[in-house]
């Protein structure tokens, strides 16, 4: 049954244990090409396409929409048109056999975070996934962000590549006090991290705040970064919606949340009710509104970017690439736009401000042949 | 994320905030239990086990002990209050709120209006409220709706382990006086509970499910028997909005207008005596300011207008059910279609 490829449930971030299918995107007997969107599927936390990821014909709609399923459920079978259909009963048939019982240790493997403390004392967050071989992926949140944010490509590439991300200190699970709000103290506390998992070399992945961390790094120490992927990153410009930068450390409400969060996406519709309380929850926390504070002082005062690193850019001796949504409202891809003919830019489109949420198969792909160009 | 139950969640609660703020004190009946005597001291935590360990880490000066007095604690405790500390008061069964009410009602709620606001009266007081466990007429009541409706009280009704920690550190912290229900049934209900400190602003509601067919509002335990029927409900394709105000005082008004323009139909469950009640308040707010929305009448699912039988089966029946809750919603959901 060579060439059958089962479609199932994804598992997107920590949490999540089953999915809710809103609606196919393909009908039965479609061509698919592997960055095709496929279904459009809804968890507690988000709402996501996923794409077919492989090369084929749609066969076989298992699972109807309104359907919620276990992780690893089949949905659909993709496989060239000369595989009869009895082949298909057959795969279908088999793997509905198959999977309860791999269920469990599905279950079981799910990874986790860990924490660590860093040589200066600083207690970090990280969740690491995938192989123990060559240098590691690297991956930096951004302002109010924390390691979830990658749930959606860190899975993905951790089929390859060994990968880490991070909580910075000030969010998700890492300390909330801050030695400090400036790009300088923050790179520390990655490198720090990084030393404390013995990681001396990383491909470095970065979203905006984290994309300048990842870039003062990878200028700083060049020995540790062997490539960096900037996504929507701050540091390129003076401009940033200055709007969004108080209105999210200010949210303390669920409508002033969503208010915030709908500017950072193309489509509000990935805003769901979990994400909402999600950033509330960790909003809430004792001392984040005054780590969010001393950042926005560092980074964002008087509605402008203060950390400036164009020249760190340009001065790189190791592959950049940069990521950038066209519709981003909070850091404008103009700032990517100039970049142009001088490093690789991947300019998305009907994209804001979280390419690696909205368009997460393709700024996976960008990842993976970057790496192995 | 660390699984809690309520009971730890509110334990966590107070002993974070007591070693953040040394004003903090905990006063009340047996908070560390049994002092006087010849067994074994806080063995248990105090009559409910919210209290337990803070007599050890705190000592006699903070965890107060005290005679069989409501009049005696919430006296004390309004007059700490307005003198500069921040006490927790103890009242273990809400229902005797009679012996103790002008301490609460006609002094802690108005110091700071008499004084021309140059009083504070950053006043907890943690009551047990709740029918289910046969504890008869006198301590099984919900009389949370006597406490909102006096001006200068808050009052706070959490239904599930991460509230109650957020939102009994925000009553420590608020200046006014709070009044802090926890239902006796739903101690040991677990919940992801983050280890550090947080607060959950007051007037801020929690929607527990999104849905376009039906807003159902509901307080303390009656969440999750209305969740129960929405689960049983959506399988028939009936999807309700399902919002849990967690204070009402003040009461997040617009979360459930905002919810109401878009259903048309509201239910308010309520395990409390219909009359003068929150069901009954929220009732008449959506009435007032959201007439012109509404595709069928209001519905309210609450206890009859009667003392809290004793008997099991008389008990059962009194409480709102799952199945009463899913009737009132289906027979809403229905109306006019």
């Amino acid at each position: 049954m060579t060439g059958i490829t089962a479609i199932t449930m994804p598992k997107w971030g920590l949490t999540m244990t089953e999915g809710k299918i809103l609606g196919w995107l393909k009908t039965q007997g479609d061509p698919v090409a592997a960055s095709d969107e496929l279904l459009e599927i809804e968890t507690p936390k988000i709402t996501n396409v996923m794409e077919a990821g492989e090369t084929g014909t749609l066969r076989r709609i298992v699972a109807q929409p309104g359907a919620t399923l276990p992780i690893g459920a089949l949905m659909a079978v993709l496989a060239p048109p000369e595989v009869a259909d009895a082949e298909i009963d057959a795969f279908v048939a088999r793997f509905a056999v198959v999977e309860p019982g791999e269920d469990g240790t599905a279950e079981s493997d799910a990874p986790a975070p860990s924490e660590l403390e860093t040589a200066g004392g600083q207690r970090i967050r990280y969740l690491g996934i995938g192989g123990d071989e060559g240098p590691p992926l690297v991956f930096i949140h951004g302002f109010g962000g924390d390691l979830n944010t990658w749930m959606f490509v860190q899975p993905t590439l951790a089929q390859r590549h060994r990968t880490v991300a991070l909580d910075l200190p000030g969010h998700g699970g890492s300390d909330k006090t801050l030695p400090a709000g400036d790009v300088a103290s923050l790179a520390a506390a990655v490198s720090g991290a990084l030393e404390a998992l013995r990681i001396d070399r990383a491909h470095l992945v970065g979203h905006s705040m984290g994309g300048a961390i990842a870039l003062h790094l990878a200028a700083h120490h060049p020995g540790l970064a062997k490539s960096v992927t900037l996504i929507a990153p701050a540091g390129l410009g003076p401009e940033i919606n200055a709007g969004f930068i108080a209105g999210f450390v200010q949210a303390q409400r669920r409508r002033e949340a969503i208010e915030a969060l709908h500017q950072l996406v193309y489509d509000p519709a990935l805003v769901s009710r979990a994400m909402v309380e999600d950033v509330l929850r960790y909003k809430r926390l004792d001392g984040v509104t005054a780590a969010l504070d001393a950042i926005v002082a560092a980074w964002f005062a008087d509605g402008r970017q203060r950390v400036a690193l164009s020249a760190d850019l340009g001065a790189l001796s190791m592959p950049a690439q940069i990521v950038w949504g066209r519709e981003d409202r909070i850091i404008p891809v103009a700032h990517a736009e100039a970049l142009a003919g001088k490093l690789p830019v991947h300019i998305l489109d009907n994209t804001g401000h979280l390419p690696h949420m909205e368009k997460a198969a393709e700024v996976s792909r960008l990842i993976e042949r970057f790496l192995g160009g | 994320m660390p699984q809690k139950s309520i009971r730890q969640a509110l334990n966590e609660a107070l002993a974070q905030e007591m070693r953040r703020d040394p004003t903090i004190v905990v006063i009340g009946e047996d908070v560390s239990g049994g002092a006087g005597t010849a067994g074994q001291r806080d063995a248990y935590g105090g009559v409910l086990g919210v209290t337990k360990g803070l007599i050890g880490e705190f000592g006699e000066a903070r965890v107060i002990d005290t005679p069989i007095t409501e009049s005696a604690i919430m006296g004390a405790a309004a007059g700490a209050a307005v003198t500069g500390l921040r006490p927790v008061a103890e009242l273990m069964f809400s229902d005797f709120f009679g012996v103790c009410f002008d301490q609460i009602f006609n002094q802690a709620a108005k110091f700071r209006y008499m004084f021309g606001g140059k009083a504070r009266t950053p006043l907890v007081i943690r009551t047990m409220i709740g029918a289910g466990r046969s504890a008869a007429a006198q301590h099984s009541q919900s009389p949370y709706h006597v406490f909102t409706s006096v001006p200068g009280l808050k009052c706070v009704v959490p239904s599930n382990a991460y509230d109650a920690k957020g939102l009994l550190i925000q009553a420590i912290r608020d200046d006014d006086p709070v009044i802090f229900c926890e239902h006796k049934l739903m101690y040991d209900l677990r919940a992801e509970v983050p280890d550090e400190p947080y607060t959950i602003p007051f007037g801020e509601a929690n929607v527990v499910r999104d849905g376009d067919d039906v807003t159902v509002v509901a307080l303390a335990r009656m969440v999750h028997y209305a969740t129960t029927a929405a689960e049983e409900l959506a399988k028939n394709g009936i999807e309700i909005d399902l919002i849990d105000p967690r204070t009402t005082s003040p009461l997040d008004e617009d979360t459930i207008l905002d919810s109401v323009e878009r259903t048309g139909r509201l239910v308010v469950v309520d395990e409390a005596t219909p009359r003068c009640s929150i069901a009954t308040d929220i009732a008449a707010l959506v009435a007032d300011k959201a007439f012109d929305a509404l595709k069928a009448p209001i519905r309210r699912v609450t206890a009859p207008h009667t003392p809290v039988p004793f008997a099991p089966d008389l008990e059962k029946l009194y409480i709102p059910s799952p199945e009463k809750i899913a009737a009132a919603i289906r027979e809403v959901h229905g109306y006019g279609r």
